[in-house]
């Protein structure tokens, strides 16, 4: 078990926006069933460094291994690093979940709509067999009788699992949380945790950046503290939330308790 | 008001906006389709991709449509070349002049539409789709196009009724529609008020009849419910 090939590995990924270095290496494994919190002050790069994983940013180096398989990439112009292989990328991103955290549902689609769409252009799903997944996924994330709605006509925390339920149609090995809930009301950033929780529960490998402590704590089997672009500290969720070793890491549960 | 006169007229007046909705139609439905490429190439990030549209659009909306259609229609003879093609029997008949003018005009400006429409969409919902795996290409024709005809849609219903005016310049190369046609009456009968103010009416008629159509259309696509957030 020990030795199997974990779903995701990031090794000494860096990321800069002209002079100002947000991530500074940045190395990380996620083993399957792993739910791995990352938290930090904003701006210590917890959000650059989840859009790095599946390329929504270019990181400057690094490397990106999915369930064993190594992301190509090549060097651009500008230093930053990009896919050397388009078809991969593709590939990648599809295994590689990524819920959003305002959502970006596309607005002139039905929920139902938004789901199947990605199964059935990336995928190659008929129809009827994409339907037959979203019907499901929708029922699971409680939302089943708003298929026919359009997002606007959704809550934000319905939105967010209709999301979640397109993310999961593509039946990714990993998922990317990129703060789901900080976009919410706050009587809405239940129904979302709870879906999250429950995918959890099914042992989904899950990468999580999020101001939810609390709920950080429960579900997490790993936490990640990241501060000036590095893993200032790393554990388990007693460790981190309890004995923090670092000062500022100290500090920050400190003041979010 | 001479109604007698008017209505003795108002076959010929049809036929007139017969025409007229003619080069209309044809203009902005094959406009659409040369500023589709047009547009998209228009909000590329690569600026030698980007400045070929940019050029053609420069030139055909920074000229007066009347002058495009005289350059069209009495240009294209002065060369050997076109007199001599397959195309010649097209090229030589006002019809064709404006419709290729008119057409080539309206996709200068849908392009630029579509520009604006396409660099409209929150760049979130097209990382979304980047996101689950869908290549540029299928992120184009799946998310963008069908994002931006509804963003782009009401810009577009404008353009046509500019065009439908517009279409009274193809009366200068001899074609008779509607102001062609109602300019041919008015030397036969002298009612000069009358008869424009008829045409007017009738072009009135037509906006109106566009208008409620592109309403109904943006209600089938749901333009306003995609709006914002």
């Amino acid at each position: 078990m020990a030795l199997a090939t974990p779903a995701l590995e990031i090794r000494n990924l860096h990321k800069r926006y002209g002079e100002l270095e947000v991530l500074k290496g940045i190395s990380l494994t996620a083993r399957d069933g792993d739910v791995i919190s990352i938290l930090g002050s904003s701006g210590s790069g917890k959000s650059t460094l989840l859009r790095c994983i599946n390329l929504l940013e270019n990181p400057h180096e690094g490397q990106i291994v999915v369930a064993g398989e190594e992301l190509k990439l090549k060097k651009a112009k500008n230093g930053e690093l990009i896919a050397a292989d388009g078809k991969q990328i593709n590939r990648m991103r599809s295994e590689l979940g990524f819920v959003f955290q305002n959502f970006n549902l596309w607005p002139h689609m039905t929920i139902l709509d938004n789901i199947i769409e990605a199964p059935r252009r990336v995928l190659g799903q008929s129809k009827a067999e994409a339907i037959e997944v979203a019907e499901a996924l929708l029922a699971k994330v409680g939302i089943g009788e708003k298929r026919h709605a359009y997002p606007s006509e959704l809550s934000g925390g319905q939105q967010q699992r209709a999301a979640i339920a397109r993310t999961l149609a593509m039946q990714p090995k990993v998922i990317l949380f990129d703060e789901p809930t900080s976009a919410l009301d706050p009587e809405m950033v239940q129904e979302v945790l709870s879906v999250i929780r429950a995918l959890a529960e099914e042992g989904r490998t899950m990468l999580l950046v999020t101001h939810e402590m609390g709920f950080a704590r429960q579900v997490s089997t790993e936490v990640v503290f990241l501060h000036q672009g590095l893993i200032e500290e790393q554990g388990s969720p007693e460790q981190v939330f309890d004995n923090p070793v670092s000062a500022r890491c100290k500090q920050f549960m400190s003041s979010n308790r | 008001m001479e109604w007698e006169v008017i209505l003795k007229w108002l076959p010929k007046l049809m036929q007139g906006a017969t025409l007229t909705l003619e080069l209309t139609a044809i203009s902005v439905i094959a406009g659409l389709i040369v500023a589709i490429p047009l547009g998209i190439a228009r909000s590329s990030k690569l600026w030698y991709v980007r400045s070929l549209p940019y050029a053609y659009i420069f030139f055909f909306r920074g000229t007066p449509l009347l002058i495009q259609l005289f350059l069209v229609y009495y240009g294209l003879a002065q060369f050997d070349v076109v007199r001599e093609s397959a195309l010649w029997p097209y090229l030589r008949s006002p019809f064709w002049c404006a419709i290729i003018t008119m057409t080539l005009h309206t996709a200068a400006y849908i392009a630029e539409i579509l520009r604006g429409a396409i660099q409209a969409i929150p760049p979130g919902e097209i990382e979304a789709a980047r996101a689950l795996g869908m290549s540029r290409f299928k992120t184009l024709v799946h998310i963008v196009l069908p994002r931006a005809t509804r963003i782009g849609l009401p810009a577009y219903s404008n353009e046509v009724i500019l065009m439908l005016k517009a279409s009274s310049l193809a009366s200068t190369v001899t074609l008779l529609e509607l102001t062609g046609m109602t300019r041919t009456i008015i030397a036969r009968n002298y009612l000069t008020v009358d008869m424009f103010l008829t045409a007017g009416a009738i072009y009135l008629l037509m906006s109106f009849v566009l208008i409620q159509g592109f309403k109904l259309l943006e209600r089938w696509l749901r333009v306003d419910a995609c709006q914002g957030r």
